[in-house]
């Protein structure tokens, strides 16, 4: 038997000091943020919850309600997908222009880019942050004030705030892969769209078809966001279903948008499958 | 003349001098190989002459055009007449061979061909001949990431093949092959080079190599052009004074790290 006493981990402390750290951060937050979590569950709050959670079953599941739901889906579908090839549009070509990868003068100045090409870079990258910074929902209440209730709405909110993200994500993951491929065909005397067509994208494609998707799941979500402002789709039938505390429409329809980010999931593993 | 270099210097953005005083002359069609230790400057020197590096001091004048004057157009049009085969073969793991080899004539492409040929290969005869000239034939369909090192190397020289360029610049093309596949590579890259009447240089590690296949070798050490004679003029005393006093822990610079071929497609 080992009879001396273990070394002491010399881990221990410092992990202790990490943690009793993080808390004392933490705690102004929770207190800064009003968290009320015992408030839930005592008094008159408790048996309100109570009772709409116990309207959640059973699950509405009428003919009625169905083909409502299901022009709703269609509708949700058709704002996330229109969105985000609007989107796609102006991200694209601002990702090509706004990435350093397919710097030319970058060649030969050993790796630097030229200050003629960071200006248009740095002023494309401005406008896809200020696209982004404006979150969508405040997009909808706007066009929604401009061009009316419904679904145009949330289709422009999403192709502004997802346009800016999907640049800037594309501009870096062209900026992360390994650059020898585009910078030997750049080298070779071809144009970037071309070495970016058998340079870049490649080694890209993988990374960019996965975040798209993801996006597009996001899309989903963010179009049910809308839809309480009132630009169509789910959102505005959950919205409605919480007015008339219809409990179980409620549920069928959170059960609608699981089933729907499991089919985005599904969309994106198939598609990246063939690429391993 | 396809190279002319007058006191031409090269530093690298960390202050290491990579190439001083460089006075060289290589005339249409010459085939000369380059050889010297690690860091003496091989690959340095190729870079200079595929227009990667900007010389910091001296008079580069590549297949009689200065790269350096103003004009971007020009740049690009000298770009495409040059064709470089880099050491670790530059090719996107999930590209097709086919692809591969097409990609090296992009820059006598248009855009729209280009594009057409990405989805469905136009050029598939041309491929398919450089290919075979290597004995890669069978692989025109197969991903770049199926083959080993040694392909992966030949994909590249055919891709430079195809290009058919005026001056071909090789850095180590045949360092992950055996060496019986090393000279019968090297044996094709020259014929086709006096075939075409291209300048072909070649940087070596394999002494053996650069003697067999070229009629003219450059010795280079430190930066400095250490010998450059006809090959039947070359004694053992310039070989050992080449490689005389070698450093083990070599001070490389990053451009001439050692970058295995089969770590990356």
């Amino acid at each position: 038997m080992l009879t001396t006493a273990l070394p002491r981990d010399p881990a221990a402390l410092p992990r202790l000091g990490i943690s009793l750290l993080a808390l004392l951060l933490l705690w102004p937050g929770f207190h800064l943020s009003e968290l009320d979590i015992p408030g839930l569950f005592t008094g008159e709050n408790a048996r309100i919850m109570g009772s709409f959670l116990a309207g959640f079953w059973p699950l509405a599941y009428d003919s009625e309600f169905l083909s409502i739901v299901g022009k709703a889906i269609l509708e949700t579908l058709a704002i996330a997908t229109a969105g985000m090839t609007l989107a796609w549009l102006v991200a694209f070509p601002a990702a090509l222009l706004a990435t350093r990868a397919l710097s030319v003068s970058a060649l030969h100045r050993q790796g630097r880019p030229s200050w003629p090409g960071q200006v248009i870079r740095t002023v494309v990258r401005i406008i896809l942050v200020v696209l982004r910074s404006i979150p969508e929902i405040v997009w909808a209440l706007l066009f929604v004030r401009a061009v009316g209730l419904g679904p145009t709405a949330g289709v422009l909110a999403i192709a502004i705030t997802y346009g800016g993200m999907l640049g800037k994500v594309y501009a870096e993951i062209f900026e992360s892969v390994p650059a020898d491929s585009t910078r030997a065909l750049l080298l070779g005397g071809s144009s970037r769209l071309q070495a970016f067509m058998y340079g870049l994208l490649p080694a890209a494609s993988g990374e960019m078809i996965s975040y798209t998707i993801y996006r597009w799941e996001c899309a989903i979500r963010a179009s049910v966001v809308m839809g309480f402002v009132g630009a169509g789709g789910l959102g505005q039938q959950v919205d409605l279903s919480l007015r008339m505390f219809a409990g179980g429409e409620v549920a069928s329809l959170m059960l609608t948008f699981l089933i729907l980010v499991m089919l985005a999931d599904l969309i994106s593993r198939l598609l990246r499958e063939p690429q391993r | 003349m396809s190279v002319l270099l007058t006191g031409v210097e090269l530093l690298h953005a960390n202050g290491h001098r990579a190439l001083s005083n460089l006075e060289l002359n290589i005339a249409k069609g010459e085939r000369v190989a380059l050889i010297g230790s690690s860091g003496a400057g091989k690959t340095s020197l190729l870079r200079l002459l595929a227009t990667s590096h900007k010389p910091t001091a001296g008079q580069l004048t590549v297949l009689q055009t200065n790269p350096w004057s103003p004009g971007m157009s020009r740049l690009k049009a000298l770009r495409t007449r040059i064709g470089l085969i880099h050491q670790a073969p530059p090719l996107p793991a999930r590209q097709r061979v086919i692809t591969a080899v097409l990609a090296g004539r992009l820059g006598q492409w248009s855009l729209w061909k280009s594009l057409i040929s990405l989805a469905y290969p136009l050029d598939r005869q041309g491929a398919m001949q450089a290919l075979a000239k290597l004995d890669l034939a069978e692989k025109l369909y197969q991903r770049c990431n199926q083959l080993s090192g040694g392909q992966l190397q030949r994909v590249g020289i055919a891709r430079v093949l195809y290009q058919a360029p005026e001056l071909i610049l090789a850095d180590e093309p045949v360092s992950a092959m055996d060496p019986v596949l090393a000279s019968h590579t090297l044996n094709i890259l020259a014929r086709d080079a006096e075939s075409r009447n291209a300048t072909l240089i070649a940087s070596l590690h394999s002494i053996d190599l650069a003697l067999k296949h070229f009629p003219r070798v450059i010795g280079l050490r430190q930066g400095i052009v250490a010998f450059d004679k006809a090959t039947p003029d070359i004694t053992p005393e310039d070989l050992e004074a080449l490689y005389v006093n070698e450093q083990l822990a070599l001070d490389e610079s990053p451009k001439t790290a050692f970058i295995p071929a089969t770590s990356r497609c």
